[in-house]
């Protein structure tokens, strides 16, 4: 049985990403074709001929004024995915038509519906708005993971794993001495993790991005939406030093550290991650320092997942582990996936 | 009970689960949205413990 919420949304791709060229990305198994149209729509379809299957994003197919024609026999699509030519007859059959996803950009971010299309509702998209606003500076990138999407989700929800993983980056005694408090809300979807460091070492991300020297404030504050989108607000501050009751915060730096955790397939997964700031906006070499470093940290997070994949898939099924204090937001996030997932197999089918 | 200091509260809901590492111990204290508190060792049972509200709350 997949593991992989049906009925859900998806980052499929940044919005740089997609222009006019064919873009292809396969997305919870199901092989998709991007492109963006003259009028600066995306859009998405299979990617896959109708006709014999052939990958509508492999050369010879190609874009020509917004509609894809086939490389194999010349099957051609307008960007609704309706079949406008079929080679040697007039006669377009009624099934000759690549069935759209449902799609939303925003934030920065070109986000597909995978399941029923009917059930897509684009208002329950979680958004990540300092992405793409200009009182951030944000350095972006996406690395392949060779493992299943849920041990990225258990990575991410518990940080104390930085103080082995990424001792010398972003890791610090403190981050695993820290207690956490856990928060689960079923309605609106979210487990929220917080865990604030009031009195820490400063990481070598931190001290050389912020400038900030020794014992520092560090708030880190998990905001995950399953399935896909993950938000770490994360809190830089002299010690002692705390928000205004009006929510102003001047003397903090703020890093907005996004993931968006999306299935490629059942033991593959895209891993696409932002870090935007409010601080040092024009200043290049900060923005430089930061992709390099994280995406450092993204890598040694992925080649740790590669191994643990390959030692899972090897075991047989109901493997034993254990789960301690630190994996309270973990086994919180696990529990509402298995929840979107049972929801998929109870909802009636409305087409 | 002790209490938990900077017990915070970050989301709004009606029906959130709250649990709190208490600070100095091992222990986890879960907090229903029906206000039940009860502490655990072992993260596992907590959820079991949550999630069958009301029984036991």
């Amino acid at each position: 049985m997949s593991s992989i919420p049906r009925d859900q949304w998806y980052v499929a791709a940044y919005s740089s990403e997609i222009g006019p060229e064919l873009f292809s990305r396969t997305i919870c198994g199901e092989p998709i074709l991007f492109w963006r149209t003259r009028g600066g729509r995306v859009t998405a379809v299979p990617d896959r001929c109708v006709h014999r299957r052939f990958p509508l994003s492999q050369p010879p197919s190609r874009l020509v004024d917004d509609q894809v024609v086939c490389g194999y026999h010349g099957f051609t699509y307008g960007a609704d995915g309706k079949c406008v030519f079929v080679p040697g007859q007039g006669r377009i059959p009624r099934t000759a038509r690549l069935v759209p996803y449902p799609l939303a950009e925003q934030d920065s971010l070109v986000w597909v519906f995978i399941g029923d299309p009917a059930r897509a509702d684009a208002s329950r998209i979680p958004r990540a708005p300092y992405l793409d606003s200009p009182e951030y500076a944000t350095v972006a990138g996406m690395e392949p993971l060779r493992a299943r999407f849920s041990l990225l989700v258990d990575n991410l929800l518990d940080l104390s794993h930085e103080t082995y993983l990424h001792g010398g980056y972003i890791g610090t005694p403190e981050v695993a001495a820290t207690p956490i408090t856990t928060e689960v809300d079923d309605e609106a979807g979210i487990v929220y993790v917080s865990r604030h460091m009031d009195d820490a070492e400063c990481p070598p991300f931190y001290a050389k991005s912020t400038g900030l020297q020794g014992r520092i404030a560090r708030w880190q504050d998990i905001e995950y939406t399953p399935p896909c989108l993950y938000k770490l607000h994360s809190r830089i501050a002299p010690i002692g030093s705390a928000p205004n009751p009006d929510g102003t915060d001047p003397d903090a730096f703020h890093v907005e550290v996004v993931y968006a955790i999306t299935p490629e397939t059942e033991d593959s997964t895209h891993d696409f991650w932002a870090v935007a700031r409010d601080f040092a906006l024009g200043d290049v070499a900060v923005s430089e320092f930061i992709a390099e470093n994280n995406r450092t940290v993204v890598l040694q997070d992925v080649e740790a997942l590669n191994v643990l994949e390959q030692v899972i898939s090897a075991e047989p099924e109901g493997y034993q582990e254990l789960s301690v204090n630190i994996d309270t937001g973990g086994l919180a996030a696990r529990r509402m996936l298995q929840r979107q997932l049972r929801s998929q197999q109870m909802a009636p089918a409305t087409s | 009970m002790n209490d938990v200091p900077a017990r915070r509260s970050m989301l709004p809901g009606d029906r959130v689960y709250r649990i709190h590492w208490v600070p100095g111990t091992d222990r986890l204290r879960a907090v229903c949205h029906c206000s039940a508190e009860h502490d655990f060792d072992d993260p596992v049972e907590l959820w079991v413990w949550l999630l069958a509200h009301p029984a036991g709350h």
